[in-house]
């Protein structure tokens, strides 16, 4: 059935003498530039076009694949690189160059590719939707198991083993179903699963602010909100790097091109800290810059948790990055407007809330159809207008997520990075997690972090009547305090993420490190109350040398060291005989 | 061109609508055209004889909106519309260097007509992200706030974010004179656009092109501030082409400088506004944040490709206000930025940039080894965080005076007076290669205290601490 273009209005355009139904992609122009349905007027409908729409003019012809918009999903995903509707760039590339043209359609899945398929179950099984009928081994650490797509049951008739691609028949059932190792999924539509699970094993991302005081559970959302320049797309790429997850789907969402460019580049080069494999090995990266067309840009975070959602099918530990919500936001905001809706708050559209938590639902731990329990971490950047957090953006996302990692312009500025503000993060993970840390790292790990918290609120208080009247008015256990909280500060909470080393810190470490540091206070402390004067214990050098453990190679060889000195320094001002020596400089 | 779209432009040529029903603002609405299609160039033959280009901007069966670039005064309901059937081109030709032109690409400088070598659609296309190389080749502009601290690399997008009488433009200029890759020899060209700037500061940048003779090697668009609104909206598209030919067809490395982009984005509002579309915040539209990437996502460098397009804008914050709708939005889009400090100015230090707000995003993967020096970075980190507090510090000194400071503090705070007067200031013409910039830099660290440098690593310290060197 044909229609035709009515009108054109940027990226929203209007067809007429086609019947559609919402969400459908349509074939638009000559061009036959891909769009999907996202209003009907009588007898026209309205339609978001992925693609540039210069040049297209009233009464080009308009076709309706019948289809939602859908993502092709089986082997071949991990190591892909596509843009918001799933087209491979690779291939956009090959195709059309190095600029993005418009009209060209890609396959998601190499259609051509064999993969060597072996099966788990055998004629004669009853299998329904979800169940795993074979595997292939998709990259070398991942295991890929091929799924009875969600909505299919029946028995197995024949089942096949050896090389095949994803659109042969794998399997059938007696019903006569034939069955491929590729399945397509709507991606507005949540994949089902049996049934949630609560949260209880921490992501471990290997960074210390993030593990040590405001951890995420596998299965939880988090939202990174910050100014520009403040770190948000480091801590994401961090994140991704060397957070603990069998997959990881990272979407740059209306982002800068060379900062994709950096990931495209670096991702392959990067070594999974597990299993020594190409990070990419494990990664789907969709790239969608600003400057690629809008309507794509709000589709690239369907089509990203939907592939997430098939890995944690298959009992995978899945982390999204997007990076970010905020340029998603906008671009629903601008098709909002074209379509000259009554806008909400900012100009956003009113369902602006709406959207955003059916997005992070889609995160959890899940018992999966076949019963096997996966997750998706959803860890989303919100870039808000001036760093200003009331922002509608900010706001809806604050009310959903359960993580909050606020970045701060001011640490950002002092180069204190990661620069997460202490005071005003939260997580609210902690105490289910609670349990895990204390089976995993240690049972005084939860008193270590509590502590470490409290120090750092006293911080701040100090600091307000250190403003005031300058350190030197406090008292010494205060101005002691203002001492190691500079240590948790500039030792603990302070990360490099590009030192070969310190990029990474496993939660052994990190325990070390906090504990080292209360070590010190313990002493610090028990030497000021023996007389030693503050300008003393300042002065020590392991203090100074524990900052730099962190950068060591040999992290417990050093810090053993330091430790040792640390414990030499504090006998041999205990030895000296303070109280004579004080009143000795006294009487000077 | 195929003789069925040349038979089809020549149709259209030769049909002029007299349908025009409303004018409003920059637009005209007219009625019962032929399909027409979206994004069109327009002629409007007024009825004195005069031509005025438009480009469509809603299209149906019914009704066509028309934006006119040069304003719409004079037209009326008798004025002639003929539609082009093709998009807005340049023409672009290697030719263009040294050429001055006005900011629809008309030739201002008395020259001939640009022979076309190629006709470009303005708009461009996006780079295809796959196709990117990461930048990471150091552009050295001899200015050691940038160099030192905020370094700048071919085929980024680096904006200057200025004020109202700060002198952003000494600053813009210095660095188009010095920019350099250290060591390479290779053909480069600067493209000027000028955005709504007035006459007397664009003849202040046409001087310093002159007198440098950087002219013959530069392309300039100008759109000053009494020429039409609706022309700054595609003065920086065409200088963007322009660049794009030059770098991807002719292997140059291109600066591009557009000024203002304050002046851009206030003729996108009044665009907005006068399209009745919902604004956002301050009146902006909502699609301002895509728009300006479509400007700021035209540099880069492309694999297999020899030239690269960087950008150095410049924007004046209005009211000094980073969080204003322009900067904000312009700094999640741009590879950071280089704020310029009235405080700074104010105490007649040139240049005035203050680092602590400024950023180049791209600085980690432009520095080090191989690209400068391997202490860079550490170097760089250390002034910064000793810059911040001891600026910090400044604030309580007014308020307990300097004898309540500890020893350490005090350092701080002589540090930051240091970093200000030595790093910071330099000449208009002073030329500092990095390796000057990385010994003031050291120097002004050797009056540290050694344990206070705990972002440097002890091997750095072994090699260039002026106190191990000797």
């Amino acid at each position: 059935m044909k229609g035709e273009i009515y009108r054109i209005s940027g990226p929203v355009v209007t067809i007429q003498g086609i019947n559609t139904r919402m969400y459908d992609v349509v074939k638009i122009g000559h061009e036959r530039l891909m769009g999907e349905v996202i209003g009907i007027e009588g007898d026209r409908s309205i339609v978001q076009v992925y693609e540039e729409t210069a040049g297209i003019r009233p009464g080009e012809p308009v076709e309706n694949t019948g289809m939602p918009l859908s993502v092709e999903l089986g082997p071949g995903l991990l190591e892909s690189i596509y843009d918001g509707i799933q087209r491979p760039l690779p291939l956009l590339r090959e195709k059309m160059g190095d600029f993005i043209e418009r009209g060209v359609t890609a396959d998601g899945l190499d259609h051509e590719k064999p993969w060597e398929f072996k099966s788990t179950a055998k004629a004669g099984d009853a299998v329904s939707g979800g169940d795993v009928i074979g595997t292939v081994q998709e990259t070398i650490n991942v295991e890929h198991s091929i799924m009875v797509p969600p909505n299919v049951s029946g028995t197995i008739d024949e089942i096949k083993e050896g090389k095949f691609t994803v659109l042969d028949t794998i399997c059938t059932l007696t019903d006569g179903t034939k069955l491929q190792m590729m399945q397509k999924w709507p991606v507005r539509m949540p994949r089902p699963v049996t049934k949630k699970l609560t949260p209880n094993t921490p992501l471990i991302t290997g960074q210390r602010i993030l593990d040590g005081l405001f951890p995420v559970a596998k299965g939880g959302t988090a939202a990174i909100p910050g100014p520009f320049g403040s770190g948000k797309t480091v801590t994401q790429q961090q994140l991704a790097k060397w957070s603990d997850t069998e997959i990881v789907v990272y979407i740059g969402c209306g982002e800068r091109g060379n900062e994709m460019a950096d990931v495209l580049t670096e991702f392959p080069e990067l070594e999974d800290p597990k299993t020594g494999r190409p990070l990419m090995e494990r990664t789907v990266l969709i790239a969608n810059t600003s400057n690629m067309p809008v309507a794509a840009r709000e589709a690239s975070v369907y089509t990203g948790i939907t592939i997430a959602e098939y890995y944690r099918d298959m009992g995978f530990d899945v982390s999204l990055m997007a990076d970010s919500t905020s340029r998603w936001a906008e671009a629903m905001r601008e098709i909002s407007s074209r379509l000259e809706e009554m806008p909400g708050e900012e100009g956003y559209p009113a369902y602006l809330s709406a959207r955003l938590s059916e997005f992070y639902e889609r995160a959890g731990r899940v018992e999966s159809l076949a019963g096997f329990d996966g997750s998706i971490t959803i860890i989303g950047a919100v870039s808000p207008p001036g760093g200003d957090f009331s922002e509608p953006v900010t706001q809806n996302t604050l009310r959903i997520v359960k993580v909050f990692w606020a970045l701060d312009a001011k640490l950002a500025q002092r180069r204190h990075f990661p620069s997460i503000n202490w005071l005003s993060s939260y997580s609210l993970y902690t105490k289910g997690l609670a349990d895990w840390y204390n089976d995993n790292v240690s049972p005084d790990w939860v008193k270590l972090r509590d502590n470490a918290m409290d120090l750092l609120q006293q911080e701040s208080e100090l600091q307000e009547i250190v403003q005031l009247v300058g350190s030197d008015a406090l008292p010494p256990d205060q101005q002691l305090t203002l001492e190691i909280t500079r240590m948790i500060r500039e030792i603990f909470l302070q990360q490099n993420a590009f030192h070969p080393v310190d990029t990474f810190c496993p939660m052994d470490r990190q325990y070390m490190l906090l504990e080292t540091i209360h070590k010190f206070a313990d002493k610090a402390s028990a030497a000021l109350e023996s007389g030693v004067t503050m300008q003393d214990i300042v002065k020590l050098e392991s203090k100074d040398e524990l900052g730099k453990v962190r950068f060591d190679e040999d992290f417990e060889g050093a810090l053993k060291k330091v430790i040792d000195k640390m414990e030499d320094e504090f006998d041999s001002l205990k030895s000296e005989d303070y109280g004579a020596r004080a009143t000795a400089e006294e009487a000077e | 061109m195929a003789p069925e779209q040349l038979q089809r432009r020549l149709s259209k040529l030769t049909k002029e609508y007299k349908t025009i029903t409303e004018i409003s603002g920059p637009l005209i609405f007219l009625e019962k055209t032929e399909p027409v299609s979206y994004g069109e160039l327009v002629h409007i033959n007024l009825p004195d004889g005069t031509t005025k280009r438009g480009q469509v901007l809603d299209t149906s069966h019914d009704k066509v909106v028309v934006q006119v670039f040069e304003g719409t005064g004079g037209l009326n309901r008798e004025s002639g519309v003929r539609f082009t059937g093709e998009t807005i081109k340049l023409a672009v030709s290697s030719d263009m260097l040294g050429r001055i032109l006005s900011g629809s690409g008309d030739p201002l400088d008395g020259g001939p007509r640009i022979i076309p070598e190629d006709r470009l659609d303005i708009n461009g296309a996006a780079i295809n992200p796959y196709s990117r190389l990461p930048p990471e080749d150091f552009i050295q502009t001899g200015v050691s706030t940038i160099d030192g601290t905020n370094t700048l690399v071919r085929g980024q997008k680096l904006p200057i974010f200025s004020g109202s009488g700060l002198p952003h433009n000494e600053i813009a200029l210095q660095i188009a004179r010095q920019a350099k890759v250290p060591g390479s020899e290779e053909d480069f060209a600067v493209v000027f656009a000028a955005m709504g700037i007035t006459n007397e500061e664009a003849q202040y940048f046409m001087a310093d092109f002159e007198r440098t003779g950087a002219l013959e090697r530069a392309v300039v668009f100008l759109n000053l501030a009494n020429d039409p609104a609706v022309e700054r909206l595609i003065t920086p598209r065409m200088a963007l082409t322009a660049a794009e030919y030059l770098a991807y067809e002719h292997d140059m490395h291109v600066l591009v400088i557009l000024t203002d982009i304050t002046n851009y984005c206030e003729a996108l509002r009044q665009m907005g506004a006068a399209r009745e579309e919902v604004p956002g915040r301050r009146g902006y539209p909502g699609y301002m944040y895509t728009d300006l990437a479509s400007l700021y996502e035209r540099a880069g460098v492309v694999k297999g490709r020899k030239g690269s397009v960087t950008q150095f804008s410049i924007l004046s914050m209005p009211g000094d206000d980073i969080t204003h709708p322009i900067p904000d939005l312009s700094g999640y889009i741009t590879e950071g930025q280089i704020v310029i400090s009235r405080e700074l100015h104010m105490k007649g230090i040139y240049p005035p940039i203050n680092v602590l707000p400024s950023l180049s995003r791209l600085m980690n993967s432009g520095i080090g080894e191989g690209h400068t020096r391997d202490d860079h970075k550490a170097v760089s980190d250390q002034m910064y965080a000793a810059y911040a507090e001891g600026k910090d510090l400044r604030g309580l000194v007014a308020i307990v005076g300097k004898d309540a400071l500890s020893d350490r503090d005090k350092k701080l705070l002589e540090f930051a007076d240091m970093f200000e007067d030595r790093f910071v200031r330099q000449g208009l013409d002073e030329d500092r290669d990095i390796e000057t910039t990385l010994t003031i830099g050291w120097e002004m660290l050797a009056e540290l205290p050694e344990s206070m440098l705990t972002r440097i690593d002890n091997k750095f310290i072994e090699k260039y601490h002026p106190a191990h060197k000797k």
